[in-house]
């Protein structure tokens, strides 16, 4: 109890420099409710979440989770199925708009700003916030459109040869371009999954997000194909800041710089990666990592 | 009336033998259901069955053929040179035989040969119907009672009937292909005759259509020409202009309700849409010439242009309005099809609605609407009332909207309407017209319904 | 850092694009809205039109006439011999009264219009009255009188008297009777009940619907006494029983290939099949109920099929695994459960052939038919044939009446419509 006490206290005093009166209050109000062990906070975040509780018309979702997202870092959020955390994830990039009863409460914050303010613009929220989501879904479209597609509804390119630019950069980064150069003008569904995976990729790169979200982005995919995407994470963590959902402890472990188990829609502990997976601080997490359930 | 009352008899007769058979199977086991091998009521129903299926059948039979061989047996007890009579005139003098015998109003002074005639048929009807009741109520009982004394413990009562059943499930699914088959032996016979008489060339490329033919041959002008061109391209205009009406509201309809409209909004807009679809063609007809055809030919002579009151124009905008939900509730399905995950993809891009729908969510589902709208074509092509109503009967070669043109089923309308002469080209063209409409509507709902097979695979 | 620039850059970019795309987004939204929106309008447009056209025609005009029953013209020698009197003359009573009510009258011309302000149905309801009571002979009484359609048309203010009198179908002179015998309390707008009540006819303000009423009914009943049992049976067949093989390949094809089929090519097939070759007479609405009963066959078909294929597998296992026969498994438990919702699809079905006219045009059910129906092998009309036949009439008045009849068809579609939707909501079931 003692530990919460003085975490929560760590807390207050981190959002006091960036936050107004406002949320303090709402955090005083509910620190009781935050059960959450370990570091959520970081020196350098990208995205800062507080109190965030999510409702799916009556059903909550999401209990009291605060988090903060470190730059140029790869987070991963492990959990067993249903626990909440491609539900949260969905939160960073609002997401969640799109379903009609979800309902989002609590602050989360981006370069200072609240990105559920209805000043904040979802569009632009979404430029810097990119998502890649667990079913490769490349659009029904050629590769060159599936990759040019973010760029022109954004109005990036100012011609021809720089959309070119583009989009040869952003398969580049995702370690596509060798494999498809030849074939732009195919569609993108004729790919393999893996390569599907790294189109999506490569098309969410081509806005030049800061942040990605991957919401299970390997489940579809073979143990090569998935390698291939891991080795992809390492690669772009020099130059983004990375939130992952996943299903597998050792990819979270391979890939991650800080981790977060999620259990029943409660954030039950957060830390380095090694940390909680060599020495976990709470009961629940260790009896997942040690494979009790799951 | 008397049809009627036996085919209740006939049911009461199987009632009757029902519990019959039933209480016959109990009674030889003493009550004991056990050492019966089937139900009681399998016993019952197979003896219901042999009461009533026989007895129908020939029922059905006595019916289908008791005109044939009356009109046969009236025609022979004519004078002889009424006999020999052109077949259309002494179909006319059997009509007016069968009229005077029902008390109906006859077209002809009655003479005495008319008057005996009636009579004759008359009593034939009468010995006809008394036959009829006698013989089926008689086999009915003759099968009822020969199935009831069949009827033993270890007989396999329940097989016998899921069999019968079985085979009237069989044939009642048959029946859509043979409903097929008749459908184009009906109208491919009449179409042979037809262009026996008119080469097939001059039917499909004429640019003439004036099916008048002369009653008396001495008539002027007694040829008629039929040239079908002008209601191919009549046909052409109102479902394209229905088409321009119908898809950009069905569609963007349909998109709206997918992808914006609120739960409330749809579960109260689209019933009343549906409502759209409910309405009976034949009112869409007289809305079309009562109320929109005048307006648009108010509006045009406003504006300083002849427009006829049966245009072109008038038809087919109607016909659009009612084609919109037709159009809206298959696009809607398309557009339902679309996976959420294409759409996660665009808007975790940071696309809009607008931008998502316009450039993933309609090339997506381009192929399902395509197949949506080629069986709204279909049914554009194949609508009568409306053009029968709002349409005009002049063929006229023209792309005007604003003129009156015809179609192809207002004139298989006009020229079975009425009375006909079942070998007359005028007559027989209605059902070439008919083959044409019936290969074209096919041909395009055999596409439609791939393609959107097709489609709904690829999503599956 | 290199990345950062170029995601502010990013950013700059999007921001700048962002009203014109909003605007967009905006005007798409608008667009979709006022396509619903024109469908919404198009769907009251044509519910007003018919309404305002058609609720007039549940009244009919009545002229009051002092007659009398003068016994030198309906019973010359004091017989009340009912055969006598049915034959008596009847008009002529009509036309002593008119003449008698405006004795300035004198010419034979203004006569003839005078006397045709009446309905020549006025005849048989003193031939009713007179039928009745044979009391009444002798005796003078005012009778209210249906009056002309015209007549109706001009109290209802359907015709136009600024319009030239040589176009007009009531003449100046008849207008000034009318205005006469209004100012006397003569005329009156009372419910038309012989819209209900009587079949077709020449005369609007003699026609009604009840023949098109029983023609509909009688022809329904053969159509669903065929579709119902035919449809089920090869639902259950097709989805219960049959084996994947070419014939029910065919047969699939089949069905969704008529679902598209043309009306008009329905009638056809009838009118070869059921009238040329069997011999079956026109008009009568056994041919109509077989016909639609083919067309409807596919909708009953479809519907029934997504029925049986929402009652869940285990249903079937269960009752087979006790040692029910296939047909019984179906008989006892998967067609009670598969039945709402094939009553709803067979609901909807008879709707769709209610509301049919082409097939039955081409097996002749558009004769004019006066008499009422009294079962499936009796000449007779259908209401949407009626609506046609009615459409086509030149009459001002049977516009209205036209529209009315469209009012009553669309409240047995709407009632029948909402039956389905009540029955699907009831039984209602998630797996």
């Amino acid at each position: 109890m003692e530990e919460i006490v003085n975490q929560n206290g760590a807390v207050t005093e981190q959002l006091d420099a960036a936050t107004d009166a406002e949320i303090d209050m709402r955090l005083v109000r509910e620190n009781h409710r935050s059960e959450t062990v370990g570091e959520m906070t970081v020196d350098d975040p990208r995205m800062i979440c507080r109190n965030v509780d999510v409702y799916y018309g009556d059903k909550q979702a999401i209990f009291n989770v605060s988090l903060d997202i470190g730059k140029n870092q790869v987070i991963a959020m492990i959990g067993p199925s249903g626990c909440g955390k491609s539900t949260f994830l969905r939160c960073l990039n609002r997401m969640n708009d799109t379903i009609d009863i979800c309902r989002v409460t609590g602050v989360i914050k981006m370069d200072n700003q609240d990105i559920y303010d209805s000043r904040l613009d979802v569009v632009s929220l979404r430029a810097s916030v990119g998502m890649v989501f667990q079913k490769p879904n490349p659009f029904p479209k050629s590769i060159f459109d599936n990759v040019a597609y973010g760029p022109r509804i954004h109005g990036l390119s100012d011609s021809d040869t720089h959309l070119n630019e583009i989009i040869e950069r952003s398969l580049h980064k995702a370690g596509l371009w060798d494999e498809v150069k030849d074939r732009l003008d195919q569609p993108g569904t004729g790919l393999s999954g893996g390569q599907q995976q790294r189109l999506c990729i490569a098309r969410a790169i081509a806005v030049s997000p800061e942040v990605i979200l991957m919401d299970e982005p390997c489940s579809a995919l073979d143990p090569i194909a998935t390698a291939k995407i891991e080795e992809l994470i390492d690669e772009l963590r020099e130059n983004y800041t990375i939130a992952i959902v996943t299903h597998s402890m050792q990819q979270a472990a391979r890939v991650s710089q800080r981790t977060a188990y999620f259990h029943l829609g409660k954030l039950i502990e957060v830390g380095e990666t090694d940390q909680i997976f060599t020495a976990p601080r709470h009961k629940l997490t260790e009896d997942y990592i040690t494979g009790r359930f799951g | 009336m008397q049809f009627s009352t036996l085919i209740l008899v006939l049911l009461c007769f199987m009632v009757l033998a029902y519990y019959l058979g039933r209480r016959r199977s109990l009674n030889l086991v003493s009550g004991r259901v056990r050492d019966l091998h089937s139900l009681p009521s399998y016993y019952g129903m197979q003896t219901a069955l042999w009461c009533g299926i026989p007895a129908l059948l020939l029922f059905v039979i006595w019916v289908s053929f008791e005109g044939a061989v009356m009109t046969g047996l009236v025609v022979e007890g004519l004078p002889s040179e009424i006999q020999n009579l052109p077949v259309e005139r002494l179909n006319l003098v059997l009509n007016d035989i069968r009229n005077l015998a029902q008390g109906n109003i006859v077209s002809r002074t009655v003479d005495e040969t008319m008057q005996k005639a009636s009579d004759h048929y008359a009593s034939l009807k009468k010995i006809s119907h008394t036959a009829l009741f006698v013989a089926t109520l008689a086999l009915a009982t003759m099968g009822g009672l020969w199935a009831r004394q069949s009827i033993t413990h270890d007989q396999r009562a329940r097989n016998r009937v899921e069999k019968a059943i079985n085979f009237f499930l069989v044939s009642s699914s048959s029946l859509a292909v043979f409903t097929t088959i008749g459908i184009v032996l009906s109208v491919l016979f009449e179409a042979i005759r037809f262009f026996q008489q008119i080469p097939i060339t001059a039917f499909i490329f004429g640019l003439e259509w004036s099916p008048q033919t002369a009653i008396r041959a001495d008539q002027v002008g007694s040829s008629g020409v039929f040239g079908a061109i002008p209601l191919f391209a009549g046909t052409f205009l109102i479902t394209l202009i229905a088409m321009v009406v119908a898809v950009p509201i069905g569609l963007m309809s349909a998109i709206y309700m997918a992808e914006y409209a609120s739960k409330k909004f749809r579960d109260l807009a689209k019933p009343i849409l549906e409502v759209l679809a409910g309405i009976p063609t034949v009112v869409y007809g007289f809305f079309a010439a009562l109320t929109v055809a005048p307006f648009f030919r108010d509006m045009g002579a406003s504006l300083g242009l002849s427009v006829s009151s049966e245009s072109a124009l008038a038809a087919g905008v109607v016909m659009g309005i009612m084609i919109i939900p037709f159009v809206s509730s298959l696009s809607d399905d398309v557009i339902n099809a679309v996976p959420q995950s294409m759409r996660d993809g665009s808007y975790g891009l940071g696309a809009t609605r607008s931008e998502t729908i316009r450039q993933v969510i309609m090339p997506a589902a381009l192929p399902g609407i395509v197949g949506g709208v080629l069986l709204a074509v279909s049914r554009a092509i194949g609508e009568t009332m409306i053009v029968v109503m709002a349409a005009g009967l002049s063929a006229n070669l023209t792309a005007n909207p604003l003129e009156a043109v015809t179609t192809v089923t207002v004139q298989i309308v006009t020229l079975l309407v009425g009375d006909q002469e079942f070998d007359s080209a005028k007559t027989l063209a209605a059902f070439a017209l008919a083959l044409v409409l019936f290969v074209i509507t096919l041909a395009l709902n055999m596409i439609a319904l791939y393609i959107v097979r097709k489609y709904r695979e690829q999503y599956e | 850092m290199n990345n950062l620039q170029q995601h502010n850059d990013t950013m700059a970019r999007v921001q700048q694009g962002l009203n014109q795309r909003y605007r967009n987004e905006k005007r798409f939204r608008r667009v979709g809205l006022s396509a619903i929106m024109s469908g919404l309008i198009f769907v009251s447009f044509l519910f007003i039109t018919i309404f305002a056209n058609g609720y007039t025609a549940f009244q009919q005009t009545y002229l009051k006439l002092d007659v009398v029953f003068d016994p030198a013209l309906i019973a010359p020698l004091g017989m009340t011999d009912p055969d006598i009197l049915s034959a008596a003359n009847y008009g002529g009573l009509v036309k002593a009264a008119m003449r008698e009510m405006f004795p300035s009258v004198t010419s034979r011309r203004e006569k003839k219009t005078l006397y045709k302000l009446v309905s020549t149905g006025a005849v048989y309801q003193l031939r009713e009255m007179v039928m009745l009571d044979p009391a009444l002979i002798g005796t003078k009484k005012s009778v209210w009188l249906v009056a002309d359609d015209d007549v109706d048309m001009l109290i209802k203010e359907h015709i136009d008297l600024n319009a030239v009198e040589s176009d007009r179908r009531i003449k100046n002179n008849q207008l000034e009777w009318i205005r006469l015998l209004q100012k006397n309390g003569r005329v009156e707008k009372r419910f038309n009940s012989t819209f209900f009540t009587a079949g077709d006819s020449r005369e609007p303000e003699l026609s009604g619907i009840k023949g098109a009423v029983y023609g509909s009914f009688f022809t329904l009943l053969i159509c669903l006494a065929i579709a119902f049992p035919v449809g089920v049976a090869a639902a259950v067949y097709l989805e219960e029983f049959a084996s994947k093989n070419r014939w029910t390949d065919l047969i699939e094809v089949n069905i969704n290939n008529l679902a598209a089929v043309p009306s008009i090519v329905f009638g056809l097939l009838g009118l070869a099949v059921f009238i040329n070759f069997f011999g079956l007479p026109r008009s009568v609405p056994l041919v109509g109920g077989l016909v639609l009963a083919l067309m409807t066959l596919p909708t009953i078909i479809i519907a029934s099929r997504a029925a049986l294929k929402s009652v869940p597998p285990s249903i079937r296992e269960a009752a087979l695994g006790v040692g029910a026969s296939p047909m019984q498994t179906v008989t006892h438990h998967v067609l009670p459960l598969a039945m709402p919702g094939m009553l709803t699809g067979t609901i909807i079905g008879m709707a769709q052939a209610l509301g049919e006219t082409a097939p039955l045009l081409m097996i002749g059910m558009v004769a004019f038919i006066v008499d009422i129906p009294g079962g499936p092998f009796d000449p007779s009309a259908v209401l949407p044939v009626q609506v046609y036949l009615w459409a086509d009439s030149p009459e001002r008045a049977f516009v209205e009446r036209t529209s009315a009849a469209i009012m009553v068809l669309l409240a047995f579609l709407i009632s029948m419509n909402l039956l389905a939707v009540w029955l699907r909501k009831k039984f209602e079931r998630r797996w």
